[in-house]
């Protein structure tokens, strides 16, 4: 065993883990939050008006960062799902159920902020277009993991099974992603590009970057505080955590 | 790898490159029929349908938006700058709606008018202030003027 997979097994031990993520989470949650504020006020505050739609166009920093972290989430649970089902690795199969409600939540949050700007903007809560449609989806194929991995009684065949649904799940994201240019949409193209130039103004796109950076920072603080309860789940019982309850148990005494 | 785990991925590559394909074929049979909306050009070529409801898209042509002085009735064109089309429309307008901007109209065809119970203005992926807006009209009309 060469030292990166000695490295690899070490961290993807459960009590490694779970007390570098211990360390961690802390950290995410307060950058998340700082990054999130500076973000919120250059966005609300800073930024200036838009041209056509005026103050209205504000929810684009809720709205498109929520959206990047629906799909973000997706294929980090999608990732670990087949992490899990190929290598079985304990570690893997947490990490991807505790992503699930997060991404869900993102995805909500889209749904709604694109419906409250839709109704004034476009002239209707909701269209069934292929963007629309395919976020709902998305929607859907989070629950529907969520349920899986609730309904089965044994956590690791609960979590194979859901793991499954996620990764077939995946073709969607491209779906998504794409759907603005493969069809005649009333949702707009993609805004900011990878590739080419944006097509936003400068002076509004740092606190949109700003406030995509805090939900990823902040996705993160949430999956790795999720996969500490998961595992003290999954591992009830074991020595570490027992050692773990007594000296959380010697503390409160 | 064990042999084992070499099964496993071998399996689950399988099935993933399976739903992939399925899906690309779906997206691919979906493009062709899964129309939102028509533009005035299909519709002349006879590709809308022509006693149902479907979507019209289009821009709204400059100087073309009548308002009725006693009721919500308004009446437009909307263009895909080869064909147009004459629109009615009775309700209340979104926001984003002026001439030059695309929109989404719902309704049937009735006496070659657009007949819309609804009407949704698209709006493009372009944001910038006001003041840059201003900017680049002004530099476009001097550059215009220049030629």
């Amino acid at each position: 065993m060469n030292a990166l997979t000695l490295w690899f097994h070490k961290t993807g031990s459960p009590p490694t883990f779970y007390r570098i993520a211990g360390v961690l989470v802390p950290w995410c949650y307060g950058i998340g939050l700082v990054l999130g504020l500076v973000g919120l006020y250059g966005g609300l505050v800073a930024a200036p008006r838009d041209y056509q739609q005026g103050d209205a166009y504000r929810i684009i920093f809720v709205h498109v960062p929520c959206a990047w972290m629906g799909l973000f989430a997706y294929f980090f649970m999608a990732a670990n799902a087949f992490v899990a089902l190929v290598w079985r690795i304990k570690l893997s199969e947490i990490l991807a159920m505790a992503s699930a409600p997060i991404g869900a939540a993102f995805t909500f949050i889209t749904l709604v902020t694109g419906s409250l700007w839709g109704k004034p903007m476009w002239g209707t809560w909701w269209t069934w277009d292929a963007r629309l449609t395919s976020e709902l989806v998305l929607l859907f194929l989070y629950l529907g993991v969520m349920g899986l991995y609730a309904a089965i009684e044994d956590r690791r065949q609960a979590a194979r099974a859901a793991g499954f649904l996620a990764l077939i799940g995946i073709v969607n994201l491209p779906i998504v992603h794409f759907s603005v240019n493969w069809w005649n949409t009333l949702h707009q193209g993609s805004t900011v590009r990878l590739i080419g130039p944006s097509k936003i103004d400068p002076a509004m796109i740092w606190p949109l970057l700003t406030m995509a950076l805090a939900t990823h920072v902040w996705f993160f603080g949430s999956v790795l505080a999720r996969t500490r309860t998961g595992l003290l789940e999954l591992d009830a019982g074991k020595d570490w955590v027992r050692r773990i309850a007594l000296a959380e148990g010697a503390r409160r005494d | 790898m064990t042999p084992t785990r070499k099964r496993r991925l071998i399996l689950v590559s399988l099935v993933l490159a399976a739903v992939a394909a399925a899906a690309g074929l779906t997206a691919l049979a979906l493009q062709q029929n899964m129309t939102y909306l028509y533009s005035p050009t299909e519709i002349e070529a006879g590709h809308a349908p022509e006693s149902a409801r479907f979507r019209l898209g289009g821009v709204v042509l400059e100087n073309s938006l009548r308002r009725a002085s006693d009721s919500l009735k308004v009446d437009f064109v909307v263009t895909d700058r080869f064909r147009e089309m004459p629109v009615e429309y009775t309700g209340i307008l979104p926001d984003l709606f002026r001439e030059g901007q695309s929109i989404v109209a719902t309704g049937t065809v009735q006496n070659g008018r657009f007949v819309a119970t609804e009407v949704l203005a698209k709006h493009d992926e372009t944001y910038m202030p006001k003041e840059v807006k201003d900017a680049i009209d002004k530099a476009k009309s001097t550059h215009a003027d220049a030629r």
